[in-house]
């Protein structure tokens, strides 16, 4: 049995990768082999995975499901909840290839499905959206059906993960038979050897997924905080706190996606000061009420999305982080190596300031299901009993 | 003319900021209509205003208010008068409980009776000297904690005749300031160690005065409450509880 | 024959001189205030009431020859577990006096200290840790209110706030001045922790015995008390400060009002609080405007509406065992911040069994406290200020990982001060002019010592913080906050350590 629910933090080094075209066109898988390979000394065989954007065109409405079954049974499992709770347009096995150095790797299939909502079968709320349900399903999956995990669960991506270096786990997931619009890959150096493939890196929810160099020193409070808002923190990895922090600002309270790396790597006290009073009184605000959603630590990450890459440091450069482009295409790495391998003349390289994200989001209307989080969006209605000026008496309960 | 506000409609939040806004403007006379249960009412107003209210206002009616002068036509809740400082506070009807909390200075002048501990831990020093007047009758504990003030007790327009013109603890713990009773009250009515005292000829005259304003305020006629003596009650001791303790 | 007193067959002290030390200048007898010195002047010598002695060493300290010694007295009484001399002795008080032993200071009995359990982490390798001389780091933290989450609108590309966020108090420094009134301490020491307080860039407490005139310009470092007793509380004195503190309790006296002897109500106090002087300055038990929670409600918004909604109102509360459901109650009656003052908080008068017996530790309050608001999802809507027992800057540390926002410290500012913790505070005789208002004492202690000597304090733990965060590998104290993964239990039971929400050293 798998030990989902570890009882200690990971804590681990790591390498980091991504490339994006804007317009959209399709990297072949062999780029980002490349480039994660580049920086093999930054891993240590125990982790490594990818996640590609494009992939699945023919089944760009369905969410994609990548699930990892320690055996058949689970799978079946899998399988026969799917059925219940969801239409499954399609479902293969992963394509894998045999290699040496893996030794009994768990089995790989993927589904492609949408939510059913109508029916007696599932309790659906009103107004529940297909996202949320999905972040639901997958949960639960994870929760309650032993020896099964959903590796990755968005639209028109997939991840790729497991216990090896960048090199083997591409080769066992045929990774160069790919070509996606965003790559991003991972290399691990854990320093606790738990040994299973769903620690690996990319971590996803939905579409968005994340891979991450560092340790955020803050992960108690960034979790005790998260909890507040109804997520569990119960892989305890770093990464988690990064893809519920990025869901809960961008999507549930709808803040502009610059303004959310700037919760999590915020500017310091001492420039804020100095800003004009209009940006003085916003960071201020964000920095006061988003407290528990600062990274804290070092930190290097880069999150992508159906639309867009995204790159960002801690706010005092900790971990490394280098960005370049040619053209339309960006590469982001943990070195300037792993960009100049795939990419030898780029037109621009540089290392963006701690605490700056590099956000590069693809032209609009590129790519089906397009998503851009550049703007402010309308803040998902939530009661906040704010007290000064209007008290309904209702809400206060006498105990 | 005095500015008139119907206030039915509004939170006592939105009156009190309307009264604020309306005093800055220089505006010195308010009507309030319409009040039924407004807390807080001119609650910490500083400026020498006044105000007549018909209605019931609600809590603490003048809290920490330093200078208005507020007449209700009917009752007022509990705590009015919460730690007032100055100004005053006429009530044509009766009164709730804990009128007068730690009252430091300026007068309520109470036409009917009042509830429980009422001008408790009332405070004075020099000749800032709060005083409650109450016509009617009084629950348990008036002027428990005493430090300084006067408290003048009339029982006389009551809706209680049944009941004795003070309850019990009278003036319990205090260590200042003066009670001054119309009639009699039992001595196991009074906190531990007090008794009461008659009249000196000084008492006479400051009481004389009290009353002077007080019958003039509801057109009462002083000879009227004279025509009974009063008893005084004063702490015997500025420290009642100083040897309690073994150190 | 006259009844013994017992008490004085047993003293605590023994006062050694050293007469080849000793010139017989008689500083002793002028620094003493229990009048432990005598001068002899048949026999031109100097002689020793033991009896008297507090234990303060004053005279010690200021002896000009190093010529006293102020040891344990002695003499033992035989062995027992049980009667111990604390036992004994104050039997022999209550026996010759008959009233209830008063003291000062907060708990005095060796109950578990939770923070001397929890140990603090460092990085080592995988994360590193940041180097507060050279790097920044913050402590800057924000009492008040706070929203769920932040509005944004975009104009003209940029963004901005689209509603402005409640009022709220900017610390510099995570570490508060508790309220200790003006009476219990002397007006130099309020003088000193106003003046620390602003060059710090923290708030200080009145206390409940209102504002000495010279105060009212550390207005913006100022928290203003409003106990039950009401002293020296006018509209003036709510508008003066940046917050007005509702006191319902504190740890030392936990179900009592505040306590002024009437010995400390000289003709400045009786003015400030309008009391005859020499009178005990007793506060009610209850606030009599408060028997239930929504009583309280109406207090608050009493203040708020007084203050026009320009002040924050704390509302302070001593740790019990239904701290948790209390403190929920506290903020859905629309307390901008929860003052919790543990067991261990100090008081200038309290009843000995009430300081040493009523009341939990502060450390599994903070963590109850901070666990319920959390569950019932109003933990943004107010600040956790925790208070009582805080000895160093570990400590402030330990209480902020355990849900704190703030601390408050009293007794450590006063030891900063001089003081010996010799606990007779109550007496107002202060022999290093601590607390104490008679004149003559106060000018052993003058404000700007006393500022000096608070201000370095804080300086002082306030880099130890930055140090500890750094060793922690974050730069900010926000990431502190609540951060159970950076503490560890050492000799602590699984019921303590569920409480506390922290694991295992080792785990």
């Amino acid at each position: 049995m798998w030990n989902i629910y570890l009882r200690a933090k990971e804590i681990s080094g790591c390498g980091i990768s991504g490339i994006i075209h804007r317009k959209g066109e399709l990297i072949p898988g062999e780029m980002i082999i490349k480039s994660i390979c580049c920086q093999y000394e930054r891993g240590n065989g125990l982790g490594a995975g990818f996640a590609a954007y494009g992939i699945y065109p023919e089944f760009k409405d369905f969410y994609a499901l990548h699930v990892m079954g320690q055996c058949r049974e689970s799978l079946e499992r899998v399988e026969e909840f799917l059925h219940k709770r969801t239409y499954v347009s399609f479902q293969e096995p992963i394509p894998t290839r045999r290699v040496k150095t893996i030794k009994n790797p768990p089995l790989f299939k993927r589904y492609f499905v949408r939510p059913k909502f109508e029916g007696e079968i599932v309790e659906a709320e009103d107004g529940q959206s297909e996202d949320d349900f999905m972040v639901n399903l997958v949960m639960e999956i994870n929760e309650k059906i032993s020896g099964a995990y959903v590796i990755s669960s968005g639209k028109n991506m997939g991840v790729f993960k497991g216990v090896g270096f960048p090199d083997e786990i591409a080769e066992f997931f045929r990774i160069d038979e790919y070509q996606a619009y965003i790559w991003t890959a991972h290399n691990r150096f854990p320093t606790n050897t738990p040994g299973w493939w769903g620690g690996a890196h990319p971590f996803t929810l939905l579409d968005w997924s994340i891979v991450h160099n560092g340790e955020i020193s803050s992960y108690g409070t960034n979790k005790r905080y998260l909890e507040l808002f109804g997520y569990k923190c119960t892989l305890l990895t770093d990464t988690e706190v990064v893809a519920y922090i990025l869901d809960l600002l961008i999507r549930r309270h709808g803040l502009p996606l610059e303004l959310a790396c700037k919760v999590m790597a915020p500017p310091f006290w001492i420039e804020i000061d100095e800003m004009d009073e209009e940006d003085r009184e916003l960071y201020t605000a964000l920095r006061m009420v988003y407290g528990g959603a600062v990274l804290n630590g070092p930190f290097a990450i880069l999150f992508a999305y159906n639309g867009g890459l995204v790159g960002l440091n801690d706010r005092v450069k900790l971990r490394p982080l280098v960005v370049a482009n040619k053209g339309d295409l960006y590469v982001m790495g943990s070195e300037e190596a792993a960009i100049r391998t795939i990419l030898p003349d780029p037109e621009r390289v540089w290392a963006p300031k701690a605490g700056e994200p590099v956000i590069v989001e693809m032209e609009e209307a590129t790519i089906p299901n397009q998503k851009s989080y550049l703007k402010v969006r309308p803040k998902e209605e939530r009661e906040d009993a704010l007290r000064i000026g209007s008290y309904p008496l209702s809400l206060f309960t006498s105990k | 003319m005095p500015l008139e506000l119907e206030v039915t409609p509004f939170h006592y939040s939105q009156v009190n900021k309307i009264i604020r806004e309306h005093i800055s403007k220089g505006e010195r006379e308010f009507v309030l209509r319409g009040v039924n249960g407004h807390r807080y009412l001119f609650a910490g107003v500083s400026a020498e205003v006044s105000a007549v209210i018909y209605g019931t206002p609600g809590l603490d009616l003048g809290a920490f208010m330093r200078g208005p002068v507020i007449r209700v036509f009917g009752s007022v809740q509990d705590g009015a008068g919460n730690t007032m400082d100055h100004g005053k506070i006429i009530v044509h009807g009766m009164a709730g409980d804990v009128i007068g909390y730690a009252m430091r200075g300026g007068k309520i002048h109470i036409f009917g009776d009042v509830g429980y501990r009422v001008g408790i831990h009332m405070k004075a020093y020099m000749d800032k000297v709060p005083v409650i007047i109450i016509g009617g009758k009084a629950g348990d504990f008036l002027g428990e904690y005493m430090a300084g003030g006067i408290i003048i007790l009339l029982g006389m327009n009551t809706i209680y005749p049944e009941r004795p013109i003070a309850g019990l603890f009278l003036g319990t713990g205090m260590h200042g300031g003066a009670i001054y009773i119309r009639g009699k009250v039992r001595e196991n009515q009074l906190g531990l160690g007090l008794k009461p005292y008659a009249l000196d000829s000084d008492d006479e005259k400051l009481l004389e005065s009290y009353l002077k304003e007080y019958c003039d305020d509801f057109g009462l006629d002083i000879s009227e409450i004279l025509k009974e003596d009063f008893i005084k009650i004063i702490p015997y001791t500025h420290r009642p509880y100083g040897k309690l303790y073994a150190y | 024959m006259s009844t013994p007193i017992f008490a004085n067959f047993h003293p605590d002290f023994y006062v050694e001189r050293l007469w080849d030390k000793c010139i017989k200048c008689k500083r002793c007898i002028r620094e003493c205030t229990y009048g432990v010195h005598i001068w002899d002047e048949k026999k031109k010598t100097l002689k020793e009431d033991h009896t008297k002695c507090v234990g303060c060493h004053r005279c010690s300290a200021m002896c000009p020859t190093n010529a006293l010694i102020i040891r344990r007295h002695p003499s033992d009484f035989r062995e027992h577990a049980l009667w111990t001399p604390w036992f004994i002795k104050n039997i022999y008080k209550q026996a010759d006096q008959g009233g209830v032993l008063l003291t000062s200071t907060g708990c005095a009995l060796p109950y578990k200290n939770y923070f001397d359990h929890l140990v603090i982490d460092a990085c080592q390798v995988t994360n590193p840790p940041i180097d507060p001389l050279r790097e920044p780091m913050e402590l800057r933290t924000f009492i008040g209110p706070k929203p769920e989450a932040v509005e944004v609108e975009e104009v003209n590309g940029r963004f901005r706030l689209k509603k402005k966020l409640p009022p709220v108090i900017r610390i510099e420094v995570p570490i508060m001045f508790a309220g200790m009134s003006y009476g219990a301490i002397s007006l130099h020491v309020h003088q000193g922790l106003a003046r620390a307080a602003r060059d710090l860039g923290t708030l200080y407490n009145t206390g409940e015995g209102g504002l000495h005139a010279s105060l009212y310009e550390y207005g913006a470092n100022t928290i203003v008390q409003c106990a039950s007793g009401r002293f020296g509380l006018h509209i003036d004195y709510l508008n003066a400060g940046v917050a007005i503190e509702i006191k319902i309790g504190q740890g030392a006296k936990p179900g009592i009002g505040g306590h002024l002897p009437g010995e400390k109500v000289t003709e400045e106090i009786s003015k400030t609080r309008m009391i005859p002087v020499g009178s005990d300055a007793l506060s009610p038990a209850p606030h009599h405007d408060i028997y239930s929670i929504e009583d309280l409600r109406g207090l608050i918004f009493a203040l708020k509406e007084a203050t026009e909604y320009k002040k924050l109102v704390f509302v302070k509360i001593a740790a019990v065992h239904n701290v948790a459901a209390i403190a929920s109650g506290i903020v859905r009656a629309g307390a901008d911040a929860v003052v919790i003052d543990g067991l261990k908080g100090g008081t200038g008068a309290s009843p000995t069994m009430f300081r040493d017996n009523i009341g939990i530790p502060i450390e599994l309050a903070i963590s109850a406290v901070d666990k319920r608001l959390r569950e019932e999802g109003i933990r943004h809507r107010t600040s956790i200020i925790a208070s009582g027992g805080i000895r160093c800057s570990a400590d402030v540390v330990k209480a902020i990982a355990l849900g704190a926002d703030a601390v408050y410290i009293g007794t450590a500012a006063l030891i900063a001060c001089g003081c010996t913790m010799c606990q007779r505070c109550h007496t107002g005789k202060c022999p290093w002019g601590i607390a104490t208002n008679n004149p003559e004492l106060m000018k052993r202690l003058p404000p700007e010592v006393a500022y000096e000597k608070i201000y370095n304090l804080v300086k002082g733990w306030a880099h130890e913080i930055k140090e500890m965060l750094g060793a922690m590998g974050i730069n900010s104290i926000e990431s502190l906050k609540g951060n159970r993964d950076k503490l560890r239990a050492v000799g602590l039971t699984r019921e303590e350590m569920e409480i506390l929400e922290v694991k295992h050293a080792g785990e």
